[in-house]
């Protein structure tokens, strides 16, 4: 039996085809011009309501200068304990099939859905309970500079699992496989083959592991305090200006913690892409 | 010499059993079987990287059942090549030599000869990005060759090829086969690449391995 051939078609045979198209790539466009432009329009807002006298005035003032360098030194620390933990637990979750895996991916992700607010205050009931009681006789964590820290870390964590997670999954094991064959342990294929093709996730990890911390402010509030020149960062200069209706200052503070997230974004992007050929 | 003794692999629903084969030393012996049917899991299972629910796995007189990839001395070819994306050509030749301690005047020699061998001499400073699928298949097998194995697993190295780079890697692996004193096994589809270069054949089809005798139609 034999089939009869299509009939050839012709552009008259569909008219509206391009216009469709078009209608659809608009409307793509539209929703992603709306988000954009509300993103720049904050931007915006918190540029036009401050002025270079402004922010002079807030990095003049010692309890801003001293909120900037605690909020760069804990965003800092807490990103590199975060990747401490992110890599070995994203390669586990991506490599191997253990008991409880779904258990543990379901935990992971508790921070990312809890409101601020209660990790904070379970964190404060956590160091009231015999073992944080015992660190806290060693070390002062509640209410000092290490509660800040380990209260970013909590949150920002989970965001460099994820991101270390989904980098493993894209590395194909097969060349880990080849490495295993060639004669090097697993720990040898990790080191010399997985790691440093994974080199730009992990980079992707700490920015936005540092960016979250950066932000962070429920649970250093409840966790912390709001001492100032002890436990602000600058999300708590914000909360404390605007507390006394020192909005100008709220902002100029805002537009820094803005530009040091965008130069950080800035140099991961520099770094990252170096060598790729794309910059 | 490759032999498979009553190997049985378990995978998900996946599943071969009373699997056999034997391949004498410095032989080449080629698997041909459709897609799916469990080639490249045997391949894995030889290498070590997938375990076997039965049977043993003898390479060169020595039982590898229970030992771990790096203890078997095979080279692998995957399909795809699988490169290291950050390493140079060179250092592919030189990975395995360097991860077993040789020497670094005896890693440069056998560099060196590889790259004679193989062709790839002007690609040694190159990344494999941009490479051709050809060359990409030259490095891989380098990668593999390097240490001197004693058995060579190859999981259709020809196959992404085009017509003109098939032919040359097809002259390089008749070679080979001259050459290099090493057991193959080649896992291949096309019948004539099998008649070119083995020396017995195998088939995988419906979870069984048979042995084809003498030429194929």
């Amino acid at each position: 039996m034999s089939c009869p051939a299509p009939r050839p078609s012709r552009p008259a045979d569909h008219p509206g085809a391009g216009r469709s198209d078009a209608l659809f790539i608009t409307g793509l466009g539209t929703f992603l011009a709306s988000y954009v432009t509300l993103i720049l329009g904050l931007l915006f807002a918190l540029g036009s309501f401050t002025t270079p006298a402004h922010l002079l005035a807030a990095m003049a003032s010692l309890e801003i200068r001293y909120a900037f360098r605690l909020s760069l030194v804990s965003c800092t620390l807490s990103t590199l304990v975060s990747l401490w933990i992110a890599v070995p637990a994203g390669y586990l979750l991506s490599r191997f099939r253990f008991p409880g895996r779904s258990l543990v991916d379901a935990v992971l992700d508790i921070p990312i859905v809890l409101p601020p607010l209660v990790i904070g205050l379970a964190l404060l009931i956590l160091f009231q309970m015999p073992p944080g009681r015992a660190i806290e006789r060693l070390i002062p964590v509640t209410f000092a500079v290490p509660s800040v820290i380990l209260a970013q870390f909590t949150v920002a964590c989970a965001f460099a699992v994820r991101t270390m997670r989904v980098t493993f999954d894209q590395i194909s094991p097969r060349s880990e496989q080849v490495a295993l064959t060639l004669g090097c342990s697993r720990s040898q294929a990790f080191w010399l083959v997985v790691f440093p093709e994974a080199r730009r996730g992990l980079l992707t990890a700490a920015t936005l592991a540092w960016a979250r911390a950066l932000g962070e402010f429920g649970p250093i509030l409840i966790f912390s305090g709001a001492t100032r020149m002890r436990t602000e960062v600058l999300p708590t200069s914000v909360y404390l200006e605007l507390s006394v209706g020192n909005i100008e200052a709220a902002a100029a503070v805002s537009l820094i913690m803005v530009i040091a997230a965008l130069a950080v974004l800035i140099l991961a992007r520099l770094f990252g892409l170096r060598g790729s050929g794309l910059i | 010499m490759i032999s498979l003794q009553n190997i049985a692999i378990r995978q998900d629903a996946f599943s071969l059993s009373g699997i056999s084969l034997e391949i004498p030393a410095g032989q080449y012996g080629v698997l041909m079987g459709p897609t799916g049917c469990g080639k490249t899991t045997l391949v894995e299972a030889i290498c070590g990287l997938r375990p076997i629910a039965a049977g043993r796995i003898l390479l060169l007189d020595r039982d590898v059942t229970r030992l771990q990839p790096a203890a078997r001395g095979v080279g692998y070819v995957p399909q795809d090549g699988s490169l290291f994306s950050l390493l140079t050509v060179r250092e592919h030749l030189a990975f395995a030599p360097a991860v077993r301690g040789w020497t670094s005047a005896a890693i440069d020699a056998r560099v060196e000869e590889l790259a004679r061998l193989l062709g790839i001499g002007h690609l040694l400073g190159r990344r494999p990005n941009g490479l051709s699928g050809g060359e990409i298949q030259r490095v891989a097998l380098g990668r593999a060759l390097a240490m001197r194995p004693g058995v060579l697993l190859l999981d259709e190295p020809l196959s992404a090829l085009d017509d003109d780079t098939r032919k040359e890697m097809h002259d390089l692996l008749l070679n080979l086969r001259g050459q290099a004193d090493v057991t193959v096994l080649h896992i291949t589809h096309s019948r004539s690449e099998a008649q070119c270069l083995g020396d017995r054949w195998f088939e995988l089809r419906d979870g069984k391995v048979r042995q084809i005798e003498a030429r194929l139609p």
